[in-house]
Order: C-alpha cells, then sequence, then structure tokens
C-alpha cells in the first residue's frame, strides 16, 4: 500500500494534494499496490469523492478530542500509527509548509530517511527507489537513491500536473483515532490572524502582477496594482524591490519567498534572475514588460512587450478601465 | 538569553548552474560563497536577542574549513561565539548533519535558550535538519517562522499563511526554522569585520553517522525551455495587443 497525506480547505482538497497524489497513484501502480490516504478532521464527502478520482481507494479521517487544530507533531505521531497498521511501502506528502513540517518530525520520530522536494520516481532501483528532487529552487536536480521502510518522499508543489485516474473509483472513508499524549500537543496553532493587505493572496490569485527595480520606487508600484485590480489579481515583487524597501517580503516571488502558480504572470521591471524565476516557473503563462529585449527574462517568457513599465501600463489600464465601462 | 544560529557555506550562483564533470558538486571555481539567505536572518535574530537580553549569541556550522568565511561574517554581525564542526568537505546528508549539529550543542560550554536553523538551505533543501535536531535535543520545534516575539518563557512565533499568519507559542527552550524576512540583517561594518578576523572560533572534527540517509547519485541542470517569447510589441502602443492577450488567456 501507498500512503498519502492530504490537505484540505474550504471542502475541497487543496491543489499541491492532488499534485502529491498524482505521484503517489504512480509509485502505487509501479508497485502494483492500492492507494490509501490519510487526512485531519472531518474530511467531507466531496474530498473523499475527489480524491477516489485520483485513484485512492480509502481515506482515513483521522480525529482526536485534543486535536483541535494544526500540531505538527500529533499529525506526525497520527500518521505513524497509520504506517505500523498498514505497513505502507511509501508514505508521501505534499512539500506544502505543513507536508514538509510533519514529515520532518515523521522522520526524526520513525528514524527514517526522508527524500524533499521529489519530482519524479522509480521504484525499480537495485537498492529501493531512485528518484529525481530539486534543489536551489529547480535550477538543479539531483537524482538520489532512498532504501527504507517505508521510504519517506515530500512533492514540491507546483512542479507535477495533478491529473485524475483514468478509472475513477471510489474512496471509502474511515475514521482513524491514533493515541497520543499531551506532550504531542505542544506545538499547536494558538491562533490565527488576518494580514493588513487589502485583496487576493498572492497564492490564490489567477494573475500576478511583479514589479522588480525597473519600477523605481515604491509609488511608482501605484500603476502595477491598479493593473493587479482591474484584473482581480495581486502584486508580487522581486527581492531587488524587498531589499529597496519599496514592498513587504510577503510580497516577494522568488526561492526565499512566494512560489506562485497562476494563470498569468506579469513580470515588469524584473530582468529575471534564477533566483527570481524558481518562484514564479509554476505560472501557466508568463507575459513580461520590459526595457531590456536581452533580459532573461524575456527568454523565458511566453509574451513579451518591449517597453518602460511606467509608459505602457497606464496604457494597459486606461483601456482596461474603458472596457469596464 | 543565549542563543544559537546555525549557518551554512553556500555558493552564490549566479544565472546558470555549471556543474564539475563527475556531475557530483557545483563548479565553483568562479563562484564566491555566502549564507543561506534564510540562515543570515536566523543569525540577526539570534544576535538581537541576545544583545536586549545581555545573553550570548554563538553561530554554529558544519562544514569545510573555508567555512570559517562564514563564521566570521556571523561574528560581524555580532556573533559572540563561534562553533566550527569541520568536515572534509564532502556533502553530508541530513541525517548525519543533524547528528553532528545535536552533538556539538550539546557539547557547548553554555546551555542555549533559543536555537535558529533556516527553514531549508540554499543548496540542498532537505527541509529536516532543524526539525531533527530538535528531536535529538528533546526540544519543541517550528518551522517556517517569520516573526519572533519573547513573551517571558514563551516564544511566540508567526507563520505566514495564505492571507495572513498562524501564531505558536512554544516554552524555552525551543527551536526555531525561520525564513527570510523575519527581520533585515546588518551589513557588518569594515570594523566589525576586522574584529572578526581575530576572534576565536571554537573546532572541532565530528565523526560522520553512518544513518541510512539519502545518497545522491548525480546532479543534472534541468532542461529550459529556450524557446522565444511571441514579442507583442515595443512602446505603450503595445497596450492594445497585451489586452488582446488577456481576453485570449480568459483573465479579463
Amino acid at each position: 500500500m501507498v500512503l498519502v497525506l492530504i490537505e484540505h480547505d474550504d471542502g475541497a482538497a487543496i491543489d499541491t494534494t492532488l499534485e502529491a497524489a498524482t505521484i503517489a497513484r504512480d509509485v502505487a501502480a509501479q508497485e502494483d499496490e492500492p492507494l490509501e490516504a490519510v487526512g485531519f478532521g472531518t474530511v467531507p464527502g466531496d474530498v473523499a469523492d475527489e480524491l477516489g478520482e485520483y485513484g485512492v481507494d480509502t481515506v482515513f479521517a483521522v480525529t482526536h478530542d485534543d486535536l483541535t487544530d494544526y500540531a505538527p507533531v500529533a499529525w506526525a505521531k497520527s500518521v505513524r500509527e497509520l504506517i505500523d497498521d498498514r505497513e505502507p511501502s511509501a508514505v508521501i506528502a505534499p512539500g506544502t509548509d505543513r507536508g514538509a513540517e510533519t514529515f520532518a518530525h515523521l522522520a526524526a520520530i520513525a528514524d527514517l530517511p526522508l527524500a524533499a522536494n521529489v519530482v519524479e520516481v522509480d521504484t525499480g532501483g537495485d537498492e529501493g527507489y531512485e528518484l529525481t528532487r530539486q534543489r536551489w529552487g529547480g535550477s538543479l536536480l539531483e537524482d538520489a537513491r532512498i532504501d527504507a521502510e517505508p521510504n519517506l518522499l515530500t512533492i514540491v508543489p507546483h512542479e507535477v500536473s495533478a491529473e485524475p485516474a483514468t478509472e475513477a473509483g471510489e474512496a471509502t472513508l474511515e475514521s482513524y483515532t491514533p493515541e497520543l499524549e499531551e506532550g504531542d500537543f505542544i506545538v499547536q496553532v494558538d491562533r490565527r490572524e488576518e494580514s493588513d493587505t487589502e485583496g487576493v493572496p498572492i497564492d490564490q490569485a489567477r494573475v500576478v502582477v511583479g514589479g522588480g527595480r525597473g519600477v523605481g520606487s515604491a509609488a511608482d508600484f501605484d500603476q502595477l496594482e491598479e493593473l493587479a485590480d482591474l484584473l482581480n489579481g495581486a502584486v508580487g515583487s522581486s527581492r531587488a524591490a524587498v531589499n529597496e524597501g519599496w514592498r513587504p517580503h510577503d510580497d516577494q516571488i522568488g526561492q526565499t519567498g512566494n512560489k506562485i502558480a497562476p494563470e498569468l504572470y506579469i513580470p515588469a521591471g524584473i530582468s529575471g534572475a534564477v533566483q527570481h524565476w524558481v518562484g514564479c516557473k509554476g505560472s501557466e503563462k508568463v507575459l513580461a514588460i520590459n526595457t531590456d529585449p536581452e533580459a532573461a527574462i524575456i527568454g523565458k517568457a511566453d509574451y513579451a512587450v518591449i517597453a518602460d513599465l511606467h509608459e505602457v501600463v497606464p496604457e494597459i489600464n486606461r483601456i482596461l478601465k474603458e472596457k469596464h465601462r | 538569553m543565549n542563543t544559537l544560529a546555525c549557518i551554512k557555506r553556500v555558493p552564490e550562483t549566479g544565472a546558470k548552474i555549471v556543474l564539475t564533470d563527475d556531475n557530483q558538486a557545483i563548479d565553483t571555481t568562479s563562484l564566491g560563497f555566502t549564507i543561506s539567505p534564510h540562515e543570515e536572518c536566523g543569525v540577526e535574530e539570534a544576535v538581537q536577542l541576545a544583545e536586549e537580553t545581555g545573553g550570548t549569541a554563538t553561530v554554529l556550522t558544519l562544514g569545510s574549513p573555508e567555512a570559517d568565511e562564514q563564521l566570521r561574517t556571523g561574528i560581524a554581525m555580532g556573533a559572540d561565539e563561534a562553533i566550527h564542526l569541520e568536515t572534509d568537505g564532502e556533502q553530508w546528508g541530513p541525517r548525519a548533519t543533524a547528528s553532528a549539529i545535536a552533538e556539538g550543542i550539546e557539547a557547548a560550554d553554555e546551555s542555549v535558550d533559543l536555537l535558529f536553523f533556516g527553514n531549508e538551505s540554499a543548496d540542498q533543501e532537505n527541509y529536516q535538519v532543524g526539525v531533527r535536531v530538535a528531536h535529538m535535543l528533546g526540544l519543541p520545534v517550528v518551522t517556517g517562522i517569520k516573526n519572533v516575539e519573547i513573551d517571558g518563557d514563551t516564544v511566540v512565533a508567526e507563520r505566514e499563511i495564505s492571507g495572513g499568519t498562524e501564531v505558536f507559542e512554544l516554552p524555552i527552550p525551543a527551536v526555531l526554522t525561520v525564513k527570510e524576512g523575519l527581520n533585515s540583517p546588518r551589513y557588518p561594518s569594515m570594523r566589525s569585520k576586522m574584529q572578526a578576523r581575530r576572534a576565536e572560533v571554537a573546532t572541532a572534527t565530528p565523526e560522520r553517522s553512518e544513518a541510512n540517509d539519502v545518497e545522491m547519485i548525480e546532479l543534472e541542470t534541468p532542461e529550459r525551455d529556450d524557446s522565444p517569447a511571441e514579442v507583442l510589441g515595443e512602446g505603450p502602443e503595445a497596450a492594445e495587443d497585451v489586452v488582446a492577450v488577456l481576453e485570449e488567456l480568459e483573465v479579463i
């Protein structure tokens, strides 16, 4: 059996969970074993149905009286109990903040190796699995080997596409109550605070407008803000613009900032260094605006406009506003 | 409060990564080296907290003799002590790295109240060393932190989530793995850099644990899509064509 950790929100599985489930189904097929899933809290029937379409047979919904919110050690110990019960050959999680954190704990507690940032798995290696994992934000790949029982893997977000199984099945939902101790809840989400920033969060926006050094000042982001508003999108920025103090770090796109995957990304005045590109390469389409036709971003984008953003962006905004009328 | 920040020497990669002929490492002959950006923020936070509370800030690294350069950067940034767990420069896996660091911390003279790691190293991205060390030391840990406040015996740590933050409260001593954006790391002055050159660095040579770990076979650079972009136009006149593309992509 292959086990995949799932995350769900608002009655649907998160995209990165479906990506991990796609790889997990491939691993299960190579091993000729069934695919099972583990999620936390009340897993809605819709989520189980969705996972059924991805080839999952059984979804274990972990519930526990003390598990009132995300608690990494409690999550890890729950998965570990399930491993002892079900004896999977591989356990796979999306490489999200929670997936990566839970699996780091799981690996430490179970005394197992953990391969992070995986994009491809071949289960038929001479010794264990041969896999490909990303390094340097995806600007470098590592072929590696892992050989343990079970093999723990996290899947890099927004790299593999989520694809339902060719034959949709139905997943059975089962409740699972682990034995947990008080100490497993020392680290648990205490509270949540909403961001002051208005509008769509950058990781959920269908369109992201990015600004870099070419924007020139904090005030000059106004036009990019307006474009983002008109497209119901969000504004992001390069590390250079953050270092200049023009934007908060929460807006940063890149290896050490947000890794976005919108339908369209519009980098304006961003040269496109590798460190930036690895944060936006998950975008379906990229439309770059730059004065320099030789800029790296132009070579990587799908569409390019060779122009000063201060001239062309107001013009785009004007046309869009006319259309809105 | 005594603090400790773990750092790693990594190459400053440019536009394109070049590999050595045997595909076992990055060709660093023409590259400078730096501290991973997340960890730079860890050092800054460790130094600030120690300064505010009159404690000691320590920087620690596991790495080749050349990693001395990054420890001295940490000292120039304000760290009081430095520990170098010296290796032959071979790449160590996350389990061996974590064991050696945990042992190095346990062997240190002073007890530490808060330990900072980067959420992931820039080069290897294993996302686990800080958590493994925390388990070995029996300390609570939370990852991906972008804001830290001290409230008596509790550390209040915030993690960015979509549209806001989630807040964790951990009893001290604790381990935090942090992300860039936590603070603005200082640029050390020339004077502090000079002083750091003469500072004492405690050195130990740990043994590499043989624990079963992920084993690298070789590195490869990903294939790139170098197909040229469709140029929609030049100058402000291109705006109409941009809007046409936006319509075609159905984002308006």
